[in-house]
C-alpha cells in the first residue's frame, strides 16, 4: 500500500471524464450504437381535453419504412399500482396508450416506429387522430385559491405554530404582499432519449436519467417484470434538473422493443419536452410578515398555490421554504394545489425553495425597507436558535457567517439604502441581497469497491453524474477513504446492475453515494493486509448505508447561503442587466472546489434566469404553450451573465462521514430575490411578478 | 415524375471523405451522428436555437441542424472530433478542461467549436454587437469578457457554466495573443 | 418533413428554370429559416433549389455611388465588410444584433428579407393562423401578443417581421432587385412588404417565381454616423421587442436630414416617415425628438398586452436620436 494521503477531498480536481467531454468522445444516451435499431416518434394530442375517437393507422403503415403504430388499442398493458423508489406513485402520464382519455394538450396518443428517424418523423406528423374534444381549463391564477385544496407531499401541506392573527394585530409593521412565479421548464441541453431492447431474456435500456435504480424499478413495476431482469444504463447525462426520471420516451421505447423484438430508440424533440418532460408549476404566493419596530418578527405567514394535472398530484412546496428560516412567535405555512387540464408538473431545481424564497426573501427586503433596517441586520435579528417551528436543533447553521463574509467581499457596508440614488449614464444601479437555504438530506445507497490485482481500485456505485461532478467527487472521496492517490481509483456509475443507490436529486446524490463509497472503501482498506497478494479477480467489499442513515438523529439539516446582486436598469427601455453577483454558502464540506464552485455559480445563474427571463406562456384558448422552443422560452445566454463569484465558509456536517451537505440546489435559492431586491434598490419599484421583463419595468409606475 | 428524394454524395469531415446515400431530409447533424458515428456533435434543439450542434463549415462556425447533409457536399466540415492534434488537445479544449468550462458536457463540443471560430473571427477584425464603434477606423475591438459573452451567446449552457467558459475562451485567446 | 428533391443551381437562369419546373419548389439559401419551418411542418416543399453557389455573393460599389449587396452574401460578411461599417454602421450593427454568430455565417441577405414571422401561432401547425392557413383565424389578437405589432396590423394578423437587418435597410432607402423568367426587376424595400389587410399570407411584392439577386443602398451621407439599437428579453440571441435604426444630420442645431425606422412593431420594418417629417428642419433637441416619435406613434393601435411598445419605441427613438445629436454637436 502507498502511504496514506488524505487530502484529495477539498483539493481542486478537473473532471475525470473531462477529456471525453471536450473531445466529443463521451457518448450520451442517443449516441450508443445498436444493430438493427428502429426509431420511434411520439405523436401528441392537439386537444387539451377529451377522448381519442380514432387513430387512422392504415395510411401511415403504408408509408416507407414504417414498422408499427402503437396506440391505446394495441399497446402493451402496464400496471400503475405501485410506489416507486422515491415513495410516490407514478405520474399516470407515463402509463402510455392505456385508454382514450386526453388529459392535456401534448398528451401522448401514439408512437410511430420506422427504420429511420426521418421516416418516423414524417409518418408521425402524417398520422391522423380524431378527437372528441371537451372544454378545457388551464387558467392558473391567484383567484383559484378558493377551489384549491391541500395535500401532504414529502413535506406536510400545512404547518402552524402560535396565534397568527393575534401576532399580526400586535405588530408595529406588517408586510402583506402577493408574488407570482410563472411556469418554468427544465430544458436540459440533452433531450430525453432512450433505447430499449430485449437481450437474453433481460430488458436493457440505455437512457438519459438521474438514477438508473429509480428508472429500472419504475419500468419493472410498469411492465410487471422481475426487477433483476431489467437493466438501465445512463453513463453520461446532458443535464436533468429534476426532469429525468421515468417519462414517456422510455415507456414508449420498451413497448415498441417488446412488440417488434428489436432495439427501438425514442428521443423527445425540444418541443415535445415542453409537454412531456415535466416543469415547475406556476405559483401564486402571499406572504404576511408582522414585526416589532426593531424588525423582530412576531408573525410569518406564507401561502403558496400551485397547479397540477388531472392525472397526478404534484405539490410545489413554495411555503415550506419558510419553515426553517426565521424565528417568529407565530408561523403559518400552507401549500395548496388546483387541478387543471395541464401536464403534470414535477421537481425542478430547488423545488419549493426556488419560488418560495423569491416571495419570502422579497418580503424580508420589503420589511427591512419599512423598518428602516439594513436587510442583513434584519435577518440577523431574526436568526433562530433552533428550528422555528420544529424546535429541533440545527445540525449546523452558518447563515450569519455567510452574510458577514459576503457583505465584506461585496462591499455592502458603504451601501446607500435609498432606492434610485445611483445613476450611471442611462442606467440606474442597485444592489440587493437575500438568504438561501436548502434541506441537507441523505438516502440509503449501496456501493462496491474492488482492490484490483494491479494495485488500482474500482468503485462501482449506481450514481448519476448529470453535470454535478459526482463521478469526480466520488473519486476523491474513495481515494481518501482508501488512502491512495486519485489516479489509482476508477469510479464506474450509471448502471442499475451495480445495485441500488440514491438518485441525483434533492441535493442528496453526492452525499448519499459518498457515504456508501466511504463505508465500502474504509472496510476494504481495513481488510487488506499490507503487502498481501491480490487475486486476479480482486477483492471486493460491498456496503449498504440503510442502517447508518436510518439511525441519524432528527435535526434541522440545511445548507445555507447569502446572495448578493448588483443590477443596472434602463428605465427608458426596461432592460435589466445583472452586473455582478456573489454567493457565499455554508453547505457542508466541499469535496471538489473546482466543480463545486461551477455548480454553485450555475445555480445562481438559474436564479438570474428565473428573475429576468424564464416564462412558459400557456395559451388559454388552445391549452398548449405559446412558443414552446428555446427561442420562445428564454434561458439566460452568455451575454446575460456577468462575472459571478461563489465561495463558502467552513461548515462540515457533523453527522456525515465526509462532512458533506449538498450543493446542487442551494446556489439557486434566493438568487432571484436578490436580483429583484436589487431592481427595487435601483428603481424604487417592487417587482413581485417574475420574470422582470422589460415591459414590466417600463410600465411599472408604482408596484409592478 | 417526382424528383429523387435521396442522393449519393461525398462528405468531407475532419479531412476524411465519406461516401454515402442520404435521404434529402437528413440534416448534416443527423448525418454526422447517425451515419458517420461522429456523435460528438450534439442535438440540443434541432432548430438553431441552442448552438449545441455547432461545427465548422469551410472554417466558419455553423449550426449543423439547419444545414442539409446534401447541401454540405463539397464543403470541408470540422467537428469536435477533428480539432485536436492527435493526443494534443486544441488550446480551447485544454482551457475548457483546466478551467472546468462545462458541467454536463452536452453543450461543450458546440461551445468549443464556436469558441475556436470566435477567436478566428476576432483575429480577422470582425466586430460584434458588443463593439462600441463598428467603423473600421475604430480598429479591432479588444477581446474583453463582454465581447466574448456576446460572441458566444449563440451557445446556450443550461447548467450555467458561462463564467468558466468565458474564462476558458479568454485563456485560449490569450495564448494566441488576442485577449484584452 | 415530407420527402423532397434537391438540386443545386449554378447560375441565375438555371435557378429560375428549376423553380419554374415545380410549383412546390422553394429556393434554399442559408436554410436557417426554411429548414426550421420544414421541420415544424409550416413549409412542405417538394423540391429545393440550392442557390448558395450562385455568383451573388459580392458587395460592390453601385453606379449611383451607393453599395450593391448580393443576395447570397452572408449576414457575417455583410456585417464585417469595411464599406458597410464605414458608410452604414447601423446596418452592420443591426445584422450583428440578430441571431448568433453561427446563424449569421449561414443566413443570406435575400433569405433575411424573406424570413417569416416568429409569431408562435404561425410556427405551431396545430394552431389556427391566417398567415399560414388563410381564413383559419388569428389567435394572437385574443391570446398571447405581448410581442406583436402595434403599427399597420389588422384584425386578421398582428405578427411582426423579425428582421433587424431590414430595419436598417429600410431606413436607408434600399432597393431590392430580383430576376424572373421575364427579366429583371427592382422594388424599393419600402414597397417590398405588402400591407397586411385581409391577406396576411401575401407577404411581398416579389412576382411569383422571382429570385432576389441583391439589395442596393443609395449613398446616404448621414448614414455614416448612424446607429441601431435593439431591445429584447435577453441581452443577446433573441428577437427584438423593439428596435430603432437612425441617422441624423444636424447643422447649426437644426436637423438637415434624418432617417428613422422601427423594428418589431409591424409586419414589416417600419419606416417612420411621419417622424422624419416632423424632425426635418426642426431644432435637434429632445423636445423635437419626442414630438416626432409621438407623431409617428399616434397611429399605433396596441392590443391589451403590448401597449408598452408605444412607450418603448418613443423612449428608444428619443434616446437614439439624442445620442446622435450629442455626437454631432461634439
Amino acid at each position: 500500500m502507498t502511504t496514506a494521503t488524505r487530502d484529495s477531498v477539498g483539493t481542486a480536481h478537473t473532471r475525470v471524464e473531462g477529456r471525453d467531454k471536450v473531445t466529443g468522445a463521451a457518448r450520451y444516451a442517443a449516441e450508443v450504437p445498436f444493430a438493427e435499431l428502429a426509431h420511434g416518434w411520439l405523436v401528441l394530442s392537439t386537444v387539451a381535453r377529451g377522448r381519442v375517437r380514432s387513430v387512422e393507422t392504415e395510411a401511415v403503415l403504408a408509408m416507407p419504412g414504417v414498422l408499427a403504430v402503437l396506440h391505446h388499442h394495441n399497446a402493451p398493458r402496464v400496471d400503475t399500482d405501485y410506489v416507486g423508489l422515491l415513495g410516490v406513485p407514478p405520474d399516470l402520464t407515463v402509463a402510455l396508450f392505456q385508454h382514450d382519455r386526453v388529459a392535456h394538450r401534448g398528451w401522448p396518443v401514439a408512437l410511430v416506429v420506422a427504420e429511420t428517424s426521418e421516416q418516423a418523423r414524417e409518418a408521425a406528423e402524417s398520422l391522423v387522430v380524431h378527437y372528441e374534444e371537451e372544454p378545457h381549463d388551464v387558467a392558473f391564477c391567484a383567484e383559484r385559491q378558493t377551489e384549491a385544496y391541500t395535500r401532504d407531499s414529502h413535506a406536510p401541506a400545512v404547518v402552524r405554530k402560535g396565534d397568527l392573527e393575534a401576532q399580526l394585530a400586535a405588530s408595529a409593521v406588517v408586510v402583506d404582499a402577493e408574488y407570482t412565479t410563472p411556469e418554468e421548464h427544465h430544458n436540459p441541453m440533452e433531450p430525453h432519449a432512450a433505447t430499449a431492447r430485449w437481450e437474453g431474456g433481460r430488458l436493457e435500456v440505455v437512457d438519459s436519467n438521474q438514477g438508473t435504480t429509480w428508472v429500472a424499478g419504475e419500468l419493472a413495476s410498469l411492465f410487471s417484470l422481475d426487477p433483476a431482469s431489467v437493466r438501465v444504463r445512463s453513463e453520461h447525462v446532458g443535464g436533468g434538473f429534476g426532469s429525468k426520471g421515468v417519462r414517456a420516451h422510455q415507456v414508449a421505447a420498451v413497448m415498441a422493443a417488446t412488440v417488434l423484438q428489436r432495439p427501438v430508440r425514442v428521443v423527445m424533440t425540444r418541443r415535445q419536452m415542453f409537454s412531456l418532460a415535466g416543469y415547475r408549476s406556476p405559483t401564486a404566493q402571499r406572504v404576511r410578515l408582522g414585526a416589532d419596530a426593531d424588525g423582530r418578527l412576531r408573525a410569518l405567514e406564507h401561502q403558496s398555490l400551485n397547479q397540477t394535472s388531472t392525472v397526478y398530484e404534484f405539490v410545489e412546496p413554495g411555503a415550506a421554504a419558510s419553515r426553517a428560516m426565521y424565528a417568529a412567535d407565530a408561523h403559518h405555512t400552507v401549500n395548496r394545489l388546483v387541478r387543471l387540464d395541464v401536464p403534470s408538473p414535477t421537481w425542478m431545481r430547488a423545488p419549493g425553495e426556488a419560488p418560495g424564497s423569491f416571495a419570502l426573501e422579497s418580503a424580508l427586503d420589503e420589511l427591512a425597507e419599512r423598518c428602516g433596517i439594513d436587510p442583513i441586520e434584519l435577518r440577523v435579528r431574526n436568526e433562530p436558535a433552533a428550528g422555528p417551528v420544529s424546535g429541533l436543533p440545527f445540525s449546523s447553521r452558518n447563515l450569519v457567517a455567510c452574510f458577514e463574509e459576503g457583505a465584506r467581499r461585496f462591499g455592502w457596508s458603504g451601501r446607500d439604502p435609498r432606492p434610485g440614488a445611483r445613476r450611471e449614464g442611462r442606467w440606474l444601479i442597485g444592489t440587493g441581497t437575500a438568504a438561501a437555504s436548502f434541506p441537507a438530506g441523505v438516502m440509503p445507497s449501496t456501493a462496491a469497491v474492488t482492490a484490483e490485482a494491479d494495485g488500482t481500485f474500482t468503485v462501482r456505485i449506481n450514481a448519476a453524474d448529470i453535470g454535478t461532478g459526482a463521478r469526480t467527487a466520488l473519486t476523491l472521496v474513495a481515494a481518501d477513504a482508501l488512502g491512495v492517490p486519485t489516479d489509482r481509483v476508477r469510479v464506474r456509475i450509471g448502471d442499475s446492475d451495480f445495485g441500488p443507490a440514491m438518485i441525483a436529486g434533492g441535493s442528496m446524490g453526492t452525499r448519499s453515494w459518498a457515504w456508501a463509497v466511504t463505508a465500502a472503501a474504509g472496510e476494504l482498506r481495513q481488510s487488506l493486509a499490507p503487502g498481501a497478494e491480490i487475486p486476479p479477480e480482486g477483492i471486493t467489499v460491498r456496503s449498504d448505508t440503510a442502517e447508518a442513515v436510518g439511525a441519524l438523529a432528527q435535526k434541522e439539516r440545511h445548507s445555507f447561503g447569502a446572495q448578493f446582486a448588483e443590477v443596472a436598469v434602463d428605465p427608458a427601455t426596461g432592460e435589466v442587466r445583472v452586473r455582478r453577483m456573489l454567493g457565499i454558502f455554508a453547505a457542508g464540506r466541499i469535496v471538489n472546489p473546482l466543480t463545486a464552485r461551477n455548480q454553485l455559480v450555475g445555480g445562481m445563474i438559474w436564479g438570474i434566469s428565473m428573475a429576468l427571463h424564464e416564462e412558459a406562456v400557456r395559451d388559454r384558448a388552445s391549452g398548449g404553450l405559446y412558443g414552446a422552443d428555446l427561442a420562445g422560452y428564454h434561458v439566460a445566454a452568455h451575454a446575460d451573465i456577468p462575472h459571478i463569484e461563489a465561495d463558502w465558509v467552513d461548515d462540515p456536517d457533523p453527522d456525515d462521514p465526509v462532512g458533506i451537505k449538498g450543493i446542487g440546489e442551494v446556489g439557486m435559492v434566493g438568487a432571484a430575490a436578490a436580483v429583484a431586491n436589487a431592481v427595487w434598490h435601483a428603481t424604487g419599484v417592487r417587482h413581485r411578478n417574475l420574470p422582470i421583463r422589460p415591459d414590466r419595468v417600463l410600465m411599472a409606475g408604482g408596484d409592478a | 415524375m417526382p424528383p429523387s428524394a435521396s442522393s449519393d454524395l461525398t462528405l468531407s469531415v475532419n479531412g476524411e471523405k465519406y461516401t454515402l446515400t442520404v435521404d434529402h431530409r437528413t440534416t448534416l447533424l443527423d448525418a454526422l451522428r447517425e451515419r458517420l458515428d461522429l456523435t460528438g456533435t450534439k442535438k440540443g434543439c434541432d432548430q438553431g436555437q441552442c448552438g449545441a450542434c455547432t461545427v465548422l463549415v469551410d472554417g466558419r462556425r455553423s449550426v449543423s441542424c439547419l444545414q442539409l447533409a446534401v447541401a454540405a457536399e463539397g464543403r470541408e466540415i470540422t467537428t469536435i472530433e477533428g480539432v485536436a492534434e492527435g493526443e494534443r488537445l486544441h488550446p480551447v479544449q485544454q482551457a475548457f478542461l483546466d478551467l472546468d468550462g462545462f458541467q454536463c458536457g452536452y453543450c461543450t463540443p458546440g461551445q468549443i467549436c464556436s469558441a475556436i471560430a470566435v477567436i478566428e473571427e476576432h483575429a480577422a477584425g470582425w466586430p460584434s454587437a458588443a463593439t462600441g464603434d463598428v467603423r473600421p477606423e475604430a480598429g479591432p475591438p479588444p477581446l474583453t469578457p463582454e465581447e466574448i459573452r456576446e460572441r458566444m451567446s449563440g451557445n446556450l449552457c443550461r447548467c450555467g457554466a458561462y463564467v468558466s467558459i468565458v474564462q476558458a475562451v479568454a485563456r485560449a485567446a490569450e495564448q494566441k495573443g488576442a485577449a484584452a | 418533413m415530407r420527402e423532397f428533391g434537391y438540386q443545386r443551381a449554378l447560375d441565375v437562369s438555371g435557378a429560375l428554370a428549376l423553380l419554374d419546373a415545380d410549383p412546390e419548389a422553394r429556393f434554399l439559401g442559408g436554410g436557417t429559416n426554411l429548414v426550421d419551418l420544414m421541420k415544424t411542418g409550416v413549409e412542405r416543399p417538394a423540391r429545393l433549389v440550392d442557390i448558395r453557389e450562385l455568383p451573388l455573393n459580392r458587395i460592390e460599389p453601385a453606379e449611383d455611388g451607393g453599395l450593391r449587396i448580393g443576395a447570397t452574401v452572408t449576414n457575417s460578411d455583410l456585417a464585417a465588410h469595411p464599406e458597410v461599417r464605414r458608410r452604414y454602421p447601423a446596418l452592420a450593427q443591426a445584422v450583428l444584433a440578430g441571431a448568433s454568430g453561427q446563424l449569421r455565417n449561414m443566413a443570406t441577405v435575400g433569405g433575411n428579407l424573406l424570413q417569416r414571422t416568429r409569431c408562435g401561432y404561425f410556427a405551431d401547425v396545430t394552431s389556427p393562423c391566417n398567415k399560414r392557413t388563410p381564413g383559419s383565424g388569428c389567435p394572437a389578437v385574443e391570446g398571447e401578443h405581448h410581442n406583436h405589432a402595434i403599427l399597420g396590423a389588422s384584425g386578421h394578423c398582428v405578427a411582426t417581421h423579425p428582421s433587424d437587418m431590414g430595419v436598417a435597410l429600410t431606413a436607408f432607402d434600399a432597393r431590392v432587385s430580383y430576376e424572373t423568367a421575364d427579366g429583371p426587376g427592382e422594388v424599393p424595400l419600402a414597397d417590398f412588404y405588402l400591407p397586411v389587410g385581409e391577406t396576411p399570407h401575401l407577404e411581398t411584392a416579389l412576382p411569383p417565381g422571382a429570385l432576389i439577386t441583391g439589395v442596393t443602398l443609395p449613398p446616404v451621407p448621414a448614414a455614416a454616423g448612424s446607429r441601431y439599437r435593439k431591445v429584447r428579453e435577453r441581452a443577446s440571441y433573441a428577437f427584438a421587442i423593439g428596435s430603432v435604426a437612425a441617422a441624423l444630420d444636424v447643422q447649426d442645431g437644426v436637423v438637415r436630414d434624418v432617417r428613422l425606422a422601427f423594428g418589431a412593431v409591424a409586419s414589416r420594418p417600419w419606416r417612420a416617415r411621419t417622424a422624419e417629417d416632423v424632425l426635418t428642419g426642426a431644432p435637434a433637441d429632445a423636445g423635437t425628438f419626442a414630438a416626432a416619435a409621438d407623431a409617428e406613434l399616434a397611429g399605433a393601435r396596441p392590443l391589451p398586452h403590448n401597449g408598452y411598445k408605444v412607450t418603448l419605441m418613443r423612449n428608444l427613438a428619443v434616446a437614439v436620436l439624442s445620442e446622435l445629436a450629442e455626437e454631432a454637436a461634439r
